[in-house]
């Protein structure tokens, strides 16, 4: 049945890996791309990258971390067999995959899921893959084994040195960018490590291409709420993006918006989280 | 003795309103449209129907009306209109049908629109008579976009017994009906009702698909449908362009309406989709939208709404009744003002700068061109800020077809009929023409789905 949860597993405290049944979209996926779903007749739309696909089975990967009522009620409430209301994709413009010579990618925390796909279609583009990947700590890193897959070097840093080097991903970022002739980077993870590593390149001179995690609503460019400042202009994430040059990404303006309904994301998860018994 | 002016409709209390999503007006008794009908002269030339873009039979529901024939006069209506309960509610009468009525030249005109909404009603009462269909012939359709444009047109093939498919971006069908007009408004039970008939009628409708990007145009052509009808509307939300726009707490009026409308966010928490509205708020714009958000805005919570537009209340597009109806609910108009700039604090907006403007020469469109009064800058206190200055058509379609002709502000070229430059394909309302009206997107679908029809029928000489 389509939007039935064909698999499920946890990938570390907090998050899921879900398989869900969606033909039309993994027929069409492409890297960068992702989904809108609605839980159920009362959920919001939230957006969700397109973390894998199989076209043969009709079905799409999503890795979910739970960090508001809506994504804790997906991986805590919904299990394999049952089917989410609405899943529409796949979203957004492509990743720009083409042949670049020697690229790096860097996947941040829960952004690690995402970067591979695109590390998977530069490789068979033919490029050279070399892989950066960052958490708190060694519990939060995922997919090593996916992303060791598709690269040529594997570049682990925790913030406490549980695995790989200790400090963040600009540490083998930078040691990377000063051995290697590299062309470009991609960087996916939460908006300050987008920040960071789009300084680190621009010093480097290397372009740079961040996914933009925007507040959504429709995801088909018809509200404006997923809006952006690249390079001084306005563009829409959800059509224009939501990859961008991360060099001309106004961090600041991404990083207000995100605190939009701040105190309604915070009363819907406590009230949730009541109703569950409580739990935390 | 006719009576000179229209029987009133009787309306919720405007203090009690704002409470309240319900819809204002409560519609005519049997004995009220008996009266208003019984005011309409029967002229033999009708020239109320030419102002109607989809040439209603109007004296004939009318007369049908006021001998209480009310299923005769649905049926007249159904002729020619398949969504009359929302016409009869959005329609700007004013401006169509009653503009020419005869009796209008000395009284108010007979309240068509109302009347029309009277005789949807008593059938939604009585027992919807769903349509008969012809027998199948075979031809599959692709209609994409479930609005007004695309609801008529999937009817009328479905209707002559083509195998219609609606292909819907949203997760549910019917356009700016379902996620702009507002509940208080264009209840959503009268648009999910018609919607429902429509697939009584065998209609298939296939939500969460996004033409463009799920499937493209040609991808329907290879799967098989023999035509595909284009009406994705005008969806794009204009911005001002002006600094500051971006900061938190300025919406899109498609984002504020949205929110509420389809994700039905006045409902939250029990459904998920929040939004948030401050003491202070400020439309800009003067039509239905910015009406819309305006009185919405004041049922979220707002002490003070303020309309900010260019031109004077004259020029405003926004049906007359819209207008009248945010007036008494207390929304301040402030017109020949126009923002330049918005202030922020901590992200946050806090400030509108204006500037005071004048009328000066008409313009392309008759209307007396705004100019602004150098040095009148002044500023207004909001906390939330919704720009509703209009829409552009929505360029997902027209960028993925290739071979799809484009003219002027976006829309997708069209002739009369709604042929455009490809084979096969056809498009209308906003996407054809730019944001307009209900009722000519409607027409819009009526004409393609006659031109749909006759060149299928033609093609396998089944005509
Ligand atoms: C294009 C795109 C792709 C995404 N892909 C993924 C993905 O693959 N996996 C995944 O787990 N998440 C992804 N996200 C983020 C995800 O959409 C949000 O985490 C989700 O909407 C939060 O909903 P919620 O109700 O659980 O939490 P909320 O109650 O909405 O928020 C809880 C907390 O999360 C923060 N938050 C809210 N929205 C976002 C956001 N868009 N990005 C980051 N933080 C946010 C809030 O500020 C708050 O602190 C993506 C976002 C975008 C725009
Ligand atoms: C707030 C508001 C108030 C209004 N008030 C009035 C009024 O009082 N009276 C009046 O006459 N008119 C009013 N209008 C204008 C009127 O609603 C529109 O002119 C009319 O809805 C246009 O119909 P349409 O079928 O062309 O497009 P729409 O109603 O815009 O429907 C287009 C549909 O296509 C879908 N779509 C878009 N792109 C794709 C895609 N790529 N794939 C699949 N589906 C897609 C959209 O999601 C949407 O459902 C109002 C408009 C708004 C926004
Ligand atoms: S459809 Fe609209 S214009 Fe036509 S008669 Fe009805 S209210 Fe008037
Ligand atoms: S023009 Fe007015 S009075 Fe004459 S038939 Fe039409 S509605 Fe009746
Ligand atoms: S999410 Fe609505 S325009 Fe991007």
């Amino acid at each position: 049945m389509v939007n039935m949860i064909r698999a499920k597993q946890p990938l570390g405290p907090n998050v899921v890996e879900l398989v869900v049944e969606a033909p039309r979209i993994a027929a069409r996926a492409r890297a960068g791309q992702f989904v809108v779903v609605r839980l159920h007749e009362r959920g919001e739309r939230i957006p969700l990258t397109l973390a894998d696909w199989d076209p043969g089975r009709g079905t799409i990967t999503l890795v979910v971390q739970m960090v508001g009522k809506s994504t804790r009620e997906l991986g805590e409430r919904f299990g394999i067999g049952d089917t989410i209301r609405d899943v529409v994709g796949p979203l957004g413009s492509p990743s720009a995959i083409r042949r670049y010579g020697t690229v790096v990618c860097v996947g941040g925390g829960v952004g690690i899921a995402p970067i591979y796909p695109i590390a998977r279609a530069l490789r068979e583009e033919g490029n050279e893959v070399i892989a950066v990947v960052g958490a708190r700590t060694k519990d939060l890193l995922l997919w090593l084994d996916r992303i060791a897959a598709v690269s040529s070097e594997l570049h682990i840093a925790t913030d406490d040195g549980t695995q790989g080097v200790k400090g963040v991903v600009t540490i083998p970022l930078q040691e990377v960018l000063t051995a290697r002739k590299v062309a470009h980077v991609w960087a996916i993870g939460p908006a300050i490590m987008m920040k960071f590593c789009a300084r680190t390149c621009q010093e480097f001179g290397v372009p740079v291409t961040v996914s933009l995690n925007a507040i959504m609503l429709d995801g088909t460019g018809m509200c404006g709420a997923c809006r952006v400042e690249v390079g001084g202009e306005t563009r829409f994430s959800c059509v224009d993006g939501p990859e961008f040059p991360g060099d001309l990404v106004n961090w600041d303006l991404l990083l207000s918006r995100l605190g939009t309904f701040t105190d309604e994301e915070r009363y819907a998860l406590e009230r949730y989280v009541a109703a569950q018994g409580g739990r935390l | 003795m006719i009576r000179p002016t229209q029987v009133p409709m009787r309306e919720r209390d405007p203090r009690a309103r704002t409470n309240t999503f319900d819809e204002v007006p409560f519609g005519y008794t049997s004995d009220e449209a008996r009266e208003e009908a019984a005011r309409c002269l029967q002229c033999r030339d009708a020239p109320c129907m030419n102002g109607c873009p989809v040439n209603i039979h109007i004296p004939k529901f009318i007369r049908e009306i006021r001998e209480g024939d009310f299923e005769a006069a649905i049926a007249t209506i159904k002729q020619t209109n398949n969504l009359p309960a929302v016409c009869g509610r959005v329609c700007p009468q004013e401006v169509q049908c009653q503009a020419p009525c005869t009796l209008g030249r000395r009284f108010e005109p007979v309240a068509i629109g109302r009347l029309e909404r009277f005789a949807a009603d008593w059938e939604s009462q009585h027992g919807v008579r769903v349509p008969e269909v012809a027998p199948p012939t075979g031809f599959r359709i692709a209609v994409v976009g479930s609005g007004p444009a695309g609801l008529t047109c999937a009817a009328d093939l479905q209707r002559e017994g083509h195998a219609v498919t609606v292909f819907e971006a949203l997760h549910e069908p019917g356009g700016v009906l379902m996620y702009g007009i507002p509940e208080f408004r264009l209840p959503k039970r009268i648009v999910q009702g018609e919607i429902a008939n429509l697939r009584k009628m065998g209609v298939a409708i296939e939500v969460n698909a996004v033409i463009g990007r799920t499937f493209t145009v040609d991808d329907l052509f290879t799967e098989g449908y023999e035509a595909v009808f284009i009406g994705t509307g005008a969806g794009l939300p204009q911005f001002l362009g002006i600094p500051g726009e971006n900061f938190v707490g300025i919406y899109s009026a498609n984002e504020f309406l949205t929110r509420v409308n389809l994700m039905r966010a006045y409902l939250f928490p029990d459904y998920d989709t929040p939004v948030k509205v401050g003491t202070t708020v400020a439309v800009v714009g003067g039509g239905n939208v910015a009406m819309d958000a305006a009185r919405t805005a004041l049922r979220l919570g707002a002490k003070r709404v303020m309309i900010l537009y260019r031109r004077t209340e004259a020029e405003m597009p926004a049906r007359v009744e819209e207008v009248h109806h945010a007036k008494e609910e207390g929304v301040e108009l402030h017109v020949l003002v126009n923002p330049v700039r918005f202030r922020g604090e901590g992200g946050r907006v806090v400030e509108v700068e204006c500037l005071r403007m004048e009328l000066g020469e008409p313009d392309g469109s008759g209307r007396r061109r705004p100019v602004p009064v150098p040095g009148s800058n002044f500023v207004l206190p909001v906390a939330t800020v919704i720009v509703a200055i209009g829409n552009q058509p929505h360029p997902l379609v027209p960028r993925t077809t290739p071979g799809l002709r484009v003219a002027g502000g976006g829309t997708i070229w069209t002739d009369e009929e709604g042929a455009t430059s490809r084979e096969g394909v056809f498009a209308g309302g906003d996407i054809a023409t730019g944001a307009a009206t209900v009722i000519s997107a409607m027409g819009a679908g009526k004409r393609s789905a006659a031109a749909i029809h006759r060149s299928l029928t033609r093609s396998r000489g089944r005509a």
